[in-house]
């Protein structure tokens, strides 16, 4: 599986709100970040989580937000940033 | 208050045992009594192989993310290697990697600090550091860590300067995260193992410095 996504890529988390064992926290929903790294491809934890294979599997990026992006009364450095895991079907190419 | 002489065990006895707590068969221990006896007795596992096992878990504990730590201080080439692929240089010196997760290691600078939590749930570098404390668990950290994770780390006495950047990774998926603290000054003349005598748990989790 190609990642669809490079080191570096702007990419936005969909605002999506699917019922079931997600891994993507409803904070970072919505929020517009850049792939800091892409960890390899894994089942998703969405269909395992039902006794499911997972497959195909899932890129899994690790994406780097703004931490003032993120949090509208965040109190530090403009700099300080969150990294979080996400799945390429919870990401969007932002245009 | 109460002194030796008058002492008595007259009226509501001040060392009146405690109620034990380990006889309520609840939901989740019945249930692993159940898969674990279910097991042995289908002959998928022996007693001895579970036995095994749970020692093996208990027997992870943060010497293993110490002794990662301290040959990353002492060996430059081992360093780049940990912090470029975490499992397998962890594999290289000894340390099992019997999970599927995946290790990342991150790398403190005095520009920058790292701080590692699991918003969604306590998932936690058990390959290097065993068993999570209770707080890494709680919703207080689990939260706050990533809102206010400059006020966290002040609670725990690390007040970092604006600086510095701070860094907070969610392990929200199949990665696992260890922090490689920053070696303390005054330290160049010890030897792996005092160095690694050295590095705490707190450290490794990036709640405090060394």
């Amino acid at each position: 599986m190609t990642p669809r996504f490079a080191v570096g890529a702007p990419v936005n988390v969909r605002r999506g709100n699917p019922p079931g064992h997600i891994r993507t926290p409803y904070y970072i929903r919505g929020k517009s970040g850049t792939v800091e790294r892409i960890c390899g491809e894994f089942r998703n934890p969405e269909e395992l989580a039902y006794g499911r294979s997972g497959e195909p599997k899932q890129v899994l990026y690790r994406v780097r937000f703004n931490q003032k992006d993120i949090w509208p009364g965040y109190k530090g450095p403009a700099k300080d940033t969150i990294d979080v895991e996400l799945y390429e079907h919870w990401l969007e190419p932002v245009r | 208050m109460m002194d030796n002489v008058t002492h008595t065990h007259e009226g509501p006895d001040p060392h009146a045992p405690r109620p034990d707590h380990d006889d309520t068969l609840t939901h989740h221990k019945r249930l692993e009594i159940a898969v674990r006896e279910l097991l042995i007795e289908k002959g998928i596992l022996t007693a001895d192989e579970i036995r095994e096992a749970v020692e093996r878990m208990d027997a992870r504990g943060p010497h293993l993310g110490a002794k990662l730590v301290a040959k990353a201080w002492v060996d430059p080439a081992f360093k780049a290697r940990l912090v470029e692929n975490g499992s397998a240089a962890a594999e290289e010196a000894g340390v099992q990697m019997d999970q599927p997760t995946r290790l990342i290691v991150v790398e403190n600078t005095p520009q920058v600090h790292n701080l590692v939590v699991c918003t969604l749930c306590s998932c936690y570098p058990r390959m290097v550091l065993g068993i999570p404390p209770d707080w890494y668990k709680s919703r207080a950290y689990r939260s706050r860590a990533v809102h206010e994770p400059r006020a966290v780390l002040a609670e725990f006495g690390t007040r970092l300067s604006d600086d510095v950047t701070v860094r907070v990774h969610d392990s929200t998926a199949d990665m696992r995260y260890l922090v490689l603290p920053m070696r303390p000054a005054g330290t160049d003349d010890f030897d792996e193992a005092k160095l690694a005598a050295l590095v705490t748990r707190d450290s490794m989790i990036g709640v405090t410095t060394l």
